[in-house]
């Protein structure tokens, strides 16, 4: 197979990355998304823009946020030389909040002033509640009931930010079935709604132009790793739904060849039953705009996917990460809901921090392969957001005797 | 001549246009569904539109979104809305059937495998609401070669710029979505329909029927007086769940196409 001289430069002109990507939306969004696509290309190429996106993301979310040396994690793996990179500690408590500043800017110059999203732990909701709020902009966060009975702080943070939250009750009533929602809104309303999609999927251009505003996340860790150690990273670890925040890391990195990519999706109760790894446990399909891995029957009919945590429980996978499964580049792997916790735990009890249960994926594929590195192994783990929103999913999986009576 | 073709021209030398009713393949269950399909003819609908169940139906209404989930399931498929296809021409061969639904199922059963497929079950066009015709060409050649018409969407964001493009690949006849929304909820002004009903046949000869938000006989009427057809999914499937699991499961669906037949066939008297 012809190796290639760039894992960089997709997609292509129709928006796909190999066979995966492209545009498979209903007649009526097509012109819309169309406009899309030509204003986010004048707006990359637009200095002003990009100042405003790089001076908000300093001065509202926080950035550069810390590469951090986890030193206890890393005594407790025995093996590489764990780094954190601090997401959690952004404006609004995770990487979301990156996407969501280009967005909101790029549909105020678009001329939009009603938007539309969809969330499944919340966090994109907040972030886009939170951008429409700085922006004057309506908000309405479409949001899967079971997710929302879950998930209930971040519920709460969005009404208090503005928006209006409507519940959607079709399907398993988590993110996919607000997804539907959220399409079924913008077919509806498509001349003065923006949707602000969360994530690296969708149709193009949302699966490239998200993933460029969350590629600030492995701009910095490139320049801060080599700050402190002087070299690049040797391994990247992260979580995946629908994998922006592991797009973000990644993308600056691909076309390094020493630095092993690693992207961690739910393996939820395990592989044989319900999960959300739609890369181990799928097959290429169409669903929401575009082409990608998908967990379906034989009859193309989309399965329900199953994670402790909300953010990942999604059936399918940004485009682009489909591809960079199945050209090699970037290993995917699983982990499963219990793993997920024993790893939360142990970052909230060595390093004092609560990580998203998201990230606590990415933490317990770091704890089993760290050991095996030598010490002089840089890794870089994505810790994408903050555990506050999990508190409660944490205190019903592990019962009353493990908080010694505080539930 | 395709079996689309004939039933048009026959239209047209009626003076007529086309009821075009729509249900979902399996809903509530296959006995039901087919006794209502192959009651459709005799009734009045002149082309039926068979919806093919899916789980994510996200250009759909309430009402045909839970048609699908009642379908599914009471185990609907792909192969099981090919078989009824099947059963349905061995006592009709006229009447031109489409299939409806989204890409995912054709794309799992494969475009030139479910092409031939369609068409040797007596399937005579397509309508694939989330394959726009930038992302066609990996399905249309293969209709073409089993003689399936790709019938497009177009809707009222389809511009004079874009007309062009969305027709291209089109076949059978043209379906105009008469709402930017979903099926079943809003409807269109009469005059809108009117003036789109114009401009999109100035870029195309091909037939032009009009769907989205047609309920009751005196709108199919109004349709069918500009429109080559007026299409009728929602009201009916409505009609349908209102009596499931009575007597009337089949006969109240086909009372409701027996008067908007009535509606469309007086239209232009």
């Amino acid at each position: 197979m012809q190796s290639l001289n760039t894992y960089r430069a997709g997609p292509d002109e129709r928006g796909h990355f190999g066979i995966f990507g492209g545009r498979y939306v209903a007649e009526t969004l097509m012109p819309l998304i169309l406009q899309v696509e030509a204003a986010y290309a004048a707006a990359k190429a637009d200095p002003a823009f990009q100042a405003e996106f790089r001076s908000l993301l300093a001065q509202y979310v926080g950035r550069p946020n810390p590469l951090y040396f986890a030193r206890r994690l890393t005594e407790a793996f025995g093996g590489a030389k764990v780094f954190l990179k601090r997401e959690d500690l952004n404006h609004t408590g995770a990487h979301k909040i990156n996407n969501c500043i280009g967005q909101i800017l790029l549909a105020r110059r678009m001329g939009k002033q009603r938007i539309i999203a969809e969330t499944g732990a919340g966090q994109h909701g907040v972030a886009t509640a939170t951008v429409c709020a700085l922006f004057g902009m309506k908000c309405v966060i479409y949001m899967g009931a079971t997710d929302i009975e879950r998930q209930m702080p971040n519920v709460y943070r969005m009404k208090l930010l503005g928006a209006e939250v409507k519940p959607v009750t079709s399907g398993a009533a988590t993110l996919k079935d607000a997804m539907n929602d959220a399409l079924r809104d913008w077919v509806s309303n498509v001349s003065d709604t923006y949707y602000l999609i969360g994530t690296v999927a969708g149709p193009h251009p949302y699966p490239a132009m998200v993933r460029d505003f969350q590629s600030v996340i492995g701009e910095e860790v490139r320049a801060q790793i080599m700050a402190a150690e002087g070299r690049l990273p040797d391994s990247l670890v992260a979580c995946i739904g629908g994998g922006s925040n592991a797009m973000g890391l990644f993308h600056p990195f691909l076309d390094d060849k020493s630095v092993r990519i690693i992207g961690v999706e739910a393996a939820g109760h395990g592989l044989d039953k319900l999960h959300a790894a739609s890369l181990t446990g799928g097959k290429p399909g169409v669903l929401h705009g575009n082409r990608t891995y998908l967990l379906q029957d034989s009859d193309g009919q989309i399965a329900e996917a199953h994670s402790i945590s909300a953010g990942l429980d999604y059936p399918g996978i940004g485009p682009e990460h489909a591809w960079l499964h199945e050209s090699g580049r970037v290993e995917y792997v699983s982990v499963k809901d219990d793993e997920a916790v024993v790893a939360f735990q142990q970052c909230t009890r060595l390093e004092g921090i609560i990580p998203a249960l998201e990230s606590s994926h990415a933490i317990a594929y770091a704890s089993k392969i760290a050991p095996t590195l030598p010490k002089d192994h840089l890794m870089v783990i994505n810790l994408s957001g903050r555990g506050d929103k999990d508190v409660s999913t944490i205190a019903k999986a592990l019962g009353d005797e493990h908080l010694g009576g505080l539930v | 001549m395709s079996r689309l073709e004939q039933r048009f021209a026959k239209l047209k030398a009626e003076n007529r246009a086309a009821l075009v009713t729509f249900i979902t393949a399996g809903d509530p269950d296959r006995a039901t569904s087919q006794a209502l399909l192959d009651g459709m003819p005799a009734a009045g609908a002149d082309i039926i539109e068979l919806g093919m169940p899916f789980t994510d139906p996200m250009a759909d209404g309430p009402v045909i979104e839970l048609a699908a989930g009642r379908a599914l399931k009471a185990g609907g498929s792909l192969k099981q809305t090919l078989e009824m296809v099947e059963v349905f021409r061995k006592t009709d061969s006229e009447t031109p059937i489409i299939l409806m639904g989204y890409y995912n199922p054709v794309y799992a059963w494969g475009a030139e495998k479910f092409s031939a497929d369609a068409a040797r079950a007596g399937v005579d066009g397509l309508i694939i609401v989330d394959l726009p015709p930038e992302e066609a060409d990996e399905l249309v050649p293969h209709l073409r070669r089993s003689g399936i018409d790709f019938i497009v969407l177009t809707t009222p964001t389809s511009d004079d710029a874009r007309l062009p493009v969305v027709l291209s690949n089109a076949s059978g006849f043209v379906y105009y979505v008469s709402i930017a929304g979903i099926t079943g909820t809003a409807s269109a002004a009469q005059s809108a329909i009117d003036d789109a009903v114009a401009r999109i046949r100035r870029h195309t000869d091909l037939p032009v029927c009009v769907g989205f938000g047609i309920k009751a006989p005196a709108q199919a009427a109004q349709v069918a007086r500009v429109a080559d057809g007026a299409v009728v999914g929602s009201a009916i499937v409505s009609v349908l769940a209102d009596n499931i699991g009575k007597p009337s499961a089949v006969s109240a669906p086909l009372a409701l196409v027996k008067d908007l037949a009535e509606g469309v066939r007086g239209a232009r008297k």
